[in-house]
């Protein structure tokens, strides 16, 4: 193990991908799988949390910095605390969850084939092309003029837009030619705000949200008889 | 030894299956909830592969407003599961058949 | 059939057509048929309201026509010889491309003739049911049903092309059958009018084809575009001139009864009794006659097909004649007598003696009639029994019907100088002359015997020897007493042109009759006869005196019970089970047809409607196991597709 850790950690840059890749990318299918078979909720949301910071190490591994402590900050820290705090509070109980439904006995049968036949579509259409040794990244800045542009497929690297760093270039994407949707989505998350705001309230009382307390127009109400008491009742 | 960048979208295909066969087998509306969360992160993982084989930082800032709208949609998605919990007093997604026959 | 009988003498009629000068009778015939028709129209909405009155109006429509038409006549008659042919067009009816025809009249000396026959006639029978239809609760609907089937009738006669005669020819078709089923609660007489309808409907359709055909070859419906260009268009002999005649015989035998389709006129005599004197025996039986007569240019191409017309005739005469023997309802024997009648009608036409078949059809409108009239007296008095084994010696107590239909029956037998004299002995003098034709002479002079016997033993059973009904006990015996005058009178009127009609036409070359309807057909009957003329009279008078005798003897005096049914006299007191014989042959081969293609409808196409429907239900039984109504399950129909959509663009991508 540690002959392994420091054939590695002498090795060059791409070797030590290769190590990272086959490590983590372990981890994070088994965390996954986990998420799917783990009769309790909370645990499988425990394993969804160890599957996102998987994913996090290979941001950064794909120089993605800046993606890698978003999704850290974001999805770890504030969507799984979200979804603890909701399993918290509806007390789920584990024991009924994995029987199948016996009025839909194709369910798990269907689903297990459109699984297989989904991952063989997508391994080969979008995996596929870049299988090739080839396709592989140059990493960081000692294979940046090592990047093989005439091989099929090639995978160009982020040296280049990383230059003034990675957070720096997403900013300048992010402000610059995507500034609207970036307004808008932050739009979005108030909305969402609110929405959850008014999704979660317990409704005891409706009339919190409607205006009740206004007396009705008198006269309105009841023409003839504010006629009468004007005139004075001599009808 | 080098990796391919397939590979990454390889482990990115196995994690969005999963989380596909997740939804359809799993009765928990939260856990349901939770494989969708795993099917966005395959997408992301995706898109900064992509980012990379193609040398421009516009997958990640696609990636960024996934993560954003997922945090948008987790919140109202939970609110609503707190809702349903409420009226059917069960979080288990084959409770919700008020279409069945 | 042998050779071509004679040439063609004389002009092809309607070579000459002429327009009316306005204001003459002619251009107001159209009002002839017109004005019944209107009565009619009025009595049948207003006729409750006008009760009694009804008849007066029925009477004086008809008034009209009848002095219209004398108006007619004694107009063409100032007319020179070649110029009595007239047409009156009153409007367009059908105007489709080649097709073209016109509401219009026809007005010749052949059309004059009938018209004065159907409408005095007609008058007298009106005049009759004054009388005879007292006390009937539908009484206004009467005279618009008589009313109506005038007008049919003089349609038919006035029509100027083969459409517009159809059109006379349907009408009354449905006249008779209103007027036969006038009592219809009587569930036997609705279905005798059913029968009179469905039966003549057959004769129709041989009609139609003919019109078809008439029309296939000469473009036109016209009598006027088609007679005159007969023999150029067709030819003599063709096959299709051959087909139209003998499709408008198939339309002939059913109005006029003949075999095969006569078996509706024994049955028809279920309605009133003025219905079947104006009816089946003036009128509507005789428009077949008529029919003939004026598309004589046709007969002419094809004489020897105009041979089996006439034996036909006489073959019908003789079998119903047969049957008249040995009937007892009295209006049943008048009934298979106006068929044997008509079939002497058909030896004349067919024989190509036309002149002779109309005179004929005029002097049996006058005696049928009269004996028709009479024998509804009889029944009057009799309080409506039929069968002449319940009557007897009833001269003295109705003096006034019994010398009238004396005069009736001698007439029909063909006694001198009795109209049925002259018109019976030109008719088989047509045979006698014919090549080929010895044989219907023979026939038609043993009908002749049969005639003279079988009315000769009506009139004996019903006015001579004892009177049996006074047998009968009290309740039931009828109180016999002479009709009121209103049915008194035309009985009188009748007899008297019964008695001097022949003189119309006492020679068949010079008489008035066949001077005056030379321009209306076409003769082409032979000249070769095989029996002197003289003898060939003497031997008709001779059976028709011994037939006479035979019957007032035995029926006279001596035999007061009905032979037994057994035998030849059985066999023809059911009229040979014709009936019976067309019900096994046609009518339940037709039932059974009718039921296979019910229940072919019922279980093939309704079922596969029904069917289609139940496949339906059946699929969306299985289908909608798809709502399961989880969310889980909608989820995987959703990426299923996502999926398909992948693996397509994965294909495309590959090339598949």
């Amino acid at each position: 193990m540690v002959a392994v850790l420091a054939q590695a950690a002498s090795a060059q840059p791409s070797t030590a991908e290769f190590f990272v890749f086959v490590v983590i990318g372990a981890i994070s299918l088994g965390s996954a799988l986990c998420v799917v078979i783990l009769r309790n909720a909370v645990h499988a949301a425990l394993m969804l949390v160890v599957n996102f910071f998987t994913i996090a190490v290979f941001y950064a591994v794909l120089e993605a910095q800046f993606l890698a402590t978003v999704q850290v900050i974001v999805y770890a820290g504030a969507i799984m605390v979200l979804f603890l705090f909701v399993l918290m509070l509806l007390g789920v109980d584990a024991e009924q969850d994995l029987r199948a439904n016996p009025a839909i006995p194709a369910q798990r049968p269907a689903a297990a084939v459109l699984g297989l036949v989904l991952f063989a579509a997508l391994a080969i259409s979008v995996a596929g092309p870049y299988l090739q040794r080839t396709s592989a990244c140059p990493s960081g800045e000692a294979g940046a003029a090592a990047a093989d542009t005439a091989a099929s497929m090639p995978c160009a690297g982020l040296a280049a837009a990383n230059e003034q760093g990675n957070t720096q270039g997403v900013g300048a994407l992010l402000f610059g030619e995507y500034v609207w949707p970036f307004e808008v989505t932050s739009v979005l998350l108030v909305i969402a705000a609110l929405g959850a705001m008014v999704l979660g309230r317990k409704d005891e009382r409706p009339e919190d949200l409607v205006d009740v307390h206004v007396e009705a127009d008198p006269v309105a109400a009841d023409p003839v008889g504010a006629y009468r008491a004007d005139v004075g009742e001599e009808v | 030894m080098v990796v391919p960048a397939g590979y990454y979208l390889l482990l990115a295909a196995a994690l969005f299956t999963i989380g596909v066969v997740g939804v359809l087998v799993r009765r928990n509306i939260i856990v349901m909830f939770m494989c969708v969360e795993l099917m966005l992160n395959s997408v992301n993982l995706t898109l900064v592969t992509f980012s990379r084989i193609n040398g421009n930082l516009e997958g990640q800032v696609l990636s960024f407003f996934v993560m954003v709208v997922a945090a948008a949609e987790v919140t109202v998605g939970l609110a609503l599961i707190v809702n349903l919990f409420r009226l059917k007093a069960s979080t288990d997604a084959d409770d919700v058949d008020a279409l069945r026959s | 059939m042998g050779e071509v009988l004679a040439a063609s003498e004389g002009v092809v009629p309607l070579t000459q057509v002429l327009s009316a000068p306005g204001g003459s009778p002619i251009d107001l015939a159209w009002l002839i048929p017109v004005v019944p028709a209107v009565s009619a129209g009025l009595l049948l909405l207003f006729g409750k309201r006008l009760g009694r009155l009804a008849a007066v109006v029925a009477i004086t429509a008809m008034g009209y026509s009848a002095v219209a038409s004398t108006a007619v006549f004694a107009f063409l008659v100032s007319q020179p010889e070649d110029g009595r042919i007239f047409v009156r067009t009153v409007g367009t009816w059908i105007s489709a491309g080649p097709l073209q025809v016109d509401w219009s009249l026809l007005v010749d000396p052949l059309a004059s003739v009938m018209l004065l026959l159907v409408t005095w006639v007609g008058l007298l029978i009106h005049i009759y049911s004054l009388g005879y239809m007292h006390g009937d609760e539908r009484y206004p609907r009467f005279f618009a049903y008589l009313n109506l089937f005038a007008a049919s009738m003089l349609i038919l006669v006035l029509g100027s092309s083969f459409l517009t005669l159809f059109v006379g020819w349907e009408l009354v078709g449905l006249c008779s059958y209103l007027l036969v089923g006038f009592w219809f609660e009587n569930r036997d007489y609705a279905t005798a009018a059913k029968k009179a309808f469905i039966v003549n409907r057959i004769g129709d359709v041989g009609f139609m084809i003919a019109m078809f055909l008439i029309f296939f070859a000469f473009g036109s419906l016209d009598f006027a575009q088609v007679l005159p260009e007969a023999q150029t268009v067709l030819g003599v002999g063709s096959v299709t001139v051959v087909a139209i005649c003998l499709l408008l015989f198939v339309g002939a035998t059913g109005k006029s009864a003949q075999i095969p389709l006569y078996v509706w006129l024994p049955d028809a005599m279920a309605g009133p009794t003025p219905v079947s004197a104006l009816i089946h025996a003036a009128t509507m039986v005789t428009a077949g006659v008529y029919l003939l007569a004026r598309t004589s240019p046709l007969w002419a191409l094809v004489p020897e097909w105009g041979l089996l017309v006439a034996w036909v005739g006489v073959i019908t005469a003789l079998v119903t004649a047969i049957i008249a023997c040995a009937q007892r309802d009295l209006k049943k024997i008048l009934a298979y007598s106006t068929i044997s009648q008509l079939g002497y009608m058909f030896v004349a036409v067919g024989l190509g003696d036309q002149v002779a078949g109309i005179f004929h059809l005029l002097t049996h409108g006058f005696f049928k009639a009269l004996l028709f009239l009479a024998a509804g007296s009889v029944m009057h008095a009799m309080a409506n029994r039929t069968d002449v084994w319940g009557m007897g010696g009833l001269l003295r107590v109705m003096p006034i019907t019994a010398i009238t239909a004396l005069i009736g029956v001698l007439a029909i037998a063909g006694l001198p100088p009795l109209s049925g004299f002259w018109s019976k002995e030109e008719i088989l003098a047509a045979a006698a002359d014919t090549p080929g034709a010895a044989p219907i002479w023979v026939l038609g002079w043993i009908v002749a015997g049969l005639t003279a016997f079988y009315m000769a033993r009506w009139f004996s059973l019903i006015f001579l020897g004892s009177p049996r009904w006074q047998a009968d006990g009290d309740g039931a015996r009828p109180h016999p007493h002479e009709s009121p005058p209103s049915m008194t009178l035309p009985l009188v009127v009748l007899a008297f042109l019964a008695a001097v009609g022949g003189l119309i036409n006492i020679n068949p070359e010079t008489g008035f009759l066949h001077g005056w309807l030379a321009p209306s057909v076409q003769r082409y009957a032979g000249e070769t006869p095989f029996l002197a003329e003289g003898l060939a009279i003497a031997l008709v008078v001779a059976a028709a005196v011994a037939g006479l005798a035979v019957a007032l003897l035995a029926f006279g005096r001596r035999w007061t019970r009905p032979a037994p049914s057994t035998g030849l006299a059985g066999a023809a007191q059911h009229a040979f089970f014709v009936d019976r014989f067309y019900e096994t042959v046609i009518m339940v081969p037709g039932r059974m047809l009718a039921s296979a293609l019910s229940t072919f409808d019922r279980v093939g196409i309704d079922g596969l409607v029904n069917g289609s429907a139940r496949a339906t239900a059946g699929l969306a039984t299985v289908t909608r196991r798809l709502q399961t109504g989880f969310v889980r399950s909608y989820v995987l129909a959703v990426l299923a597709g996502a999926v398909l959509v992948t693996v397509m663009f994965l294909g495309a991508g590959l090339g598949w």
